[in-house]
């Protein structure tokens, strides 16, 4: 027995293939996001209006990129501060928080001094509210031991109704011309990318890279709950803290630019998740941010410019999002 | 040593501990006995930070819990608790590889490997150890998450019902291994433990909890007798001696006839 035990261990390269596989799929996955990046500068442009459909493009085509990022980050950064893998922010009514944030600054500041301030202002004091708001929210529901999950899809709801049921009160209560203000700014789309606040998105996810980058270990420790993750020496309760601040953030970030899309974070990272079994939280955030890239500047593409159709991307997304949703809420049933 | 000083707790105004005060040795298992609802858990998860200290005071080798920095107590002390699970998909290899995090913050190197397949092979994991953890029964993922915290290689080791879905054969093995440890390389467990008799077999020391309060403190010899036994879980069981060895044959009422008999 214990001859064979020392066989076992004298392998070296035991632990090594499934990582050069990772390597490779990630690899891919990189080509693939170059292929969609590439299809969506280039497809369908009529001869001589490169000079106009390329500037054009690339800003519209930067937003999307910092949206794919921005929802896989923020949803896996969640499955792994909340020790699930269904609920996502954007199940848990989060995005209809901006948008609440949105309708109250209207309401409490009108029409004409919210547009008078300038947007990235306006637009960075709304990121720091959410960071504060999720924060809060999350350390309070979230602080104590593994709740139920269907406790918390509950929740979820609960909190996605209210704040947009709270939204759409404030919109019936401000007068007409001030709504077009909120109106814009709940109806970003895909298609019609809030470009104003490209840079300043920019900016705040590039800061987010090496942050996470550098405590990507610490996030895997933090997925094995909080007792285990104390006993590790994480310190806990201050990762939580920029787990939800970050979450916060990106969730801001993805809102501003293309409001709310439900399902999009939960099918961009369970791909992740299937393409790299037991991975560890950096290949899998690279994983999920490049399906994310390919999926919706992919999607965007063909839908746009080859299939001509307009706004029906984000309707295929929380389609697919939302079967994955409901299998994965049914196994855990089963379980 | 392990200092615990009038330690009292409580969860929503119900006083869970009161006043307990020990001293344990550094070495040995010491097994922690009593009923349910005793405080035993509550206990190890304040020695072990999980849940602040409300009054009094609990030191590992003179540094105390509350103060020390979490970093530097990871690497004197582990802990686990009862109903593990993980939501990631982990293979036993990588969880076990889990319990060197304090000490290589993400960067394992030789030296860590080196101790993450001893604690594989301790728990008899070897073949399992490329299996994902929703692949394993209840008593192998047990294993696995044992040996996570022998890979941690603290000093100070707290396990609440380790034996937990374990079946005979690896119960029994499960203790040699610990107490090996405990005697080859000098570190402490601190054990709660259901079964009396694995207790008196493989403990060095016995503290019993009743209440929320200290009961009694000794070795098996003195804790594992029928009127301490009465005493603590308010339950009439049979001790006899088998090889020199308290066995408490607490499955079954005594039959005052049988006592007669020599």
């Amino acid at each position: 027995m214990p001859s064979d035990r020392f066989a076992q261990m004298a392998l070296p390269q035991t632990g090594q293939a499934p990582l050069d596989r990772a390597r490779a799929r990630v690899l891919i996955l990189g080509a693939l996001s170059l292929v969609a990046l590439g299809l969506f500068l280039t497809l369908g442009v009529p001869g001589g209006a490169w000079g106009f459909a390329l500037p054009f493009r690339a800003g519209k085509l930067v937003a999307l990129v910092l949206v794919a990022y921005a929802i896989a980050t923020s949803t896996q950064l969640f499955h792994a501060a909340t020790r699930n893998q269904i609920l996502t922010p954007a199940i848990m009514g989060f995005d209809a928080l901006y948008l609440m944030l949105q309708a109250g600054s209207v309401f409490f500041i009108g029409a004409m001094a919210t547009q008078d301030l300038d947007p990235i202002l306006k637009f960075s004091l709304e990121v720091i509210v959410m960071m504060v708001f999720s924060t809060g929210l999350f350390l309070w529901l979230f602080s104590t031991q593994a709740r139920d999950l269907y406790l918390l899809v509950l929740v979820g709801i609960i909190f996605g109704t209210l704040f947009r049921s709270l939204s759409s009160f404030i919109s019936r209560m401000i007068d007409p011309n001030d709504f077009v203000v909120v109106q814009g700014a709940t109806f970003a789309q895909f298609n019609t990318v809030n470009i104003d606040l490209l840079w300043i998105s920019l900016v705040l996810c590039a800061f987010t890279v090496p942050v996470l980058w550098l405590l990507r270990h610490q996030f895997d420790v933090l997925a094995l709950g909080r007792d285990t993750a104390i006993n590790l020496g994480l310190p806990y309760r201050r990762v939580m803290l920029i787990t939800f601040a970050t979450v916060g953030l990106l969730v801001s970030v993805s809102t501003a630019l293309v409001g709310p899309v439900t399902f999009f974070g939960l099918l961009v990272t369970h791909l992740a998740y299937r393409l790299l079994p037991g991975a560890r939280f950096g290949p899998t955030w690279i994983a999920a941010s490049l399906v994310a890239v390919i999926t919706l500047v992919g999607g965007q593409a063909v839908f746009e410019h080859v299939l001509g159709f307009k706004g029906t991307l984000s309707v295929v997304i929380d389609l697919l999002g939302g079967l994955v949703f409901l299998t994965l809420l049914l196994k855990g049933a089963q379980r | 040593m392990i200092q615990i000083s009038d330690v009292s707790h409580q969860i929503s105004g119900l006083p869970i501990l009161t006043d307990v005060t020990f001293t344990l040795p550094k070495g040995g298992i010491t097994a922690l006995i009593g009923p349910n609802g005793a405080g035993k858990s509550t206990l190890l998860s304040l020695m072990a930070r999980l849940s602040k200290v409300q009054t009094g005071a609990i030191s590992f080798d003179g540094a105390d819990v509350s103060t020390t920095p979490t970093q530097a107590l990871a690497k004197r002390l582990s802990i686990l608790r009862q109903d593990n699970s993980v939501s990631a998909r982990l293979t036993v290899e990588d969880l076990v590889g889990f319990g060197r995090y304090p000490h290589h913050k993400g960067r394992p190197n030789a030296e860590d490997h080196r101790l993450v397949q001893e604690a594989l092979a301790a728990m008899a994991l070897m073949p399992l150890r490329q299996r994902f953890l929703d692949e394993l029964s209840g008593g192998q993922r047990q294993r696995a998450f044992v040996a996570m915290v022998l890979a941690q290689d603290t000093d100070y080791v707290l396990l609440d019902e380790p034996l937990n879905y374990l079946d005979m054969k690896h119960a029994r093995q499960m203790m040699e291994r610990l107490r090996d440890t405990a005697r080859e390389q000098g570190k402490s467990f601190v054990i709660v433990i259901h079964d009396i008799n694995f207790a008196a077999a493989y403990a060095d020391r016995i503290v019993a909890l009743k209440n929320g309060r200290l009961h009694a403190v000794g070795t098996p010899k003195d804790i594992v007798t029928r009127p301490m036994l009465k005493q603590v879980f308010d339950l009439d069981i049979i001790v006899e001696n088998i090889r020199n060895l308290p066995v408490a044959i607490h499955q079954i009422a005594p039959f005052p006839e049988r006592q007669e008999h020599p």
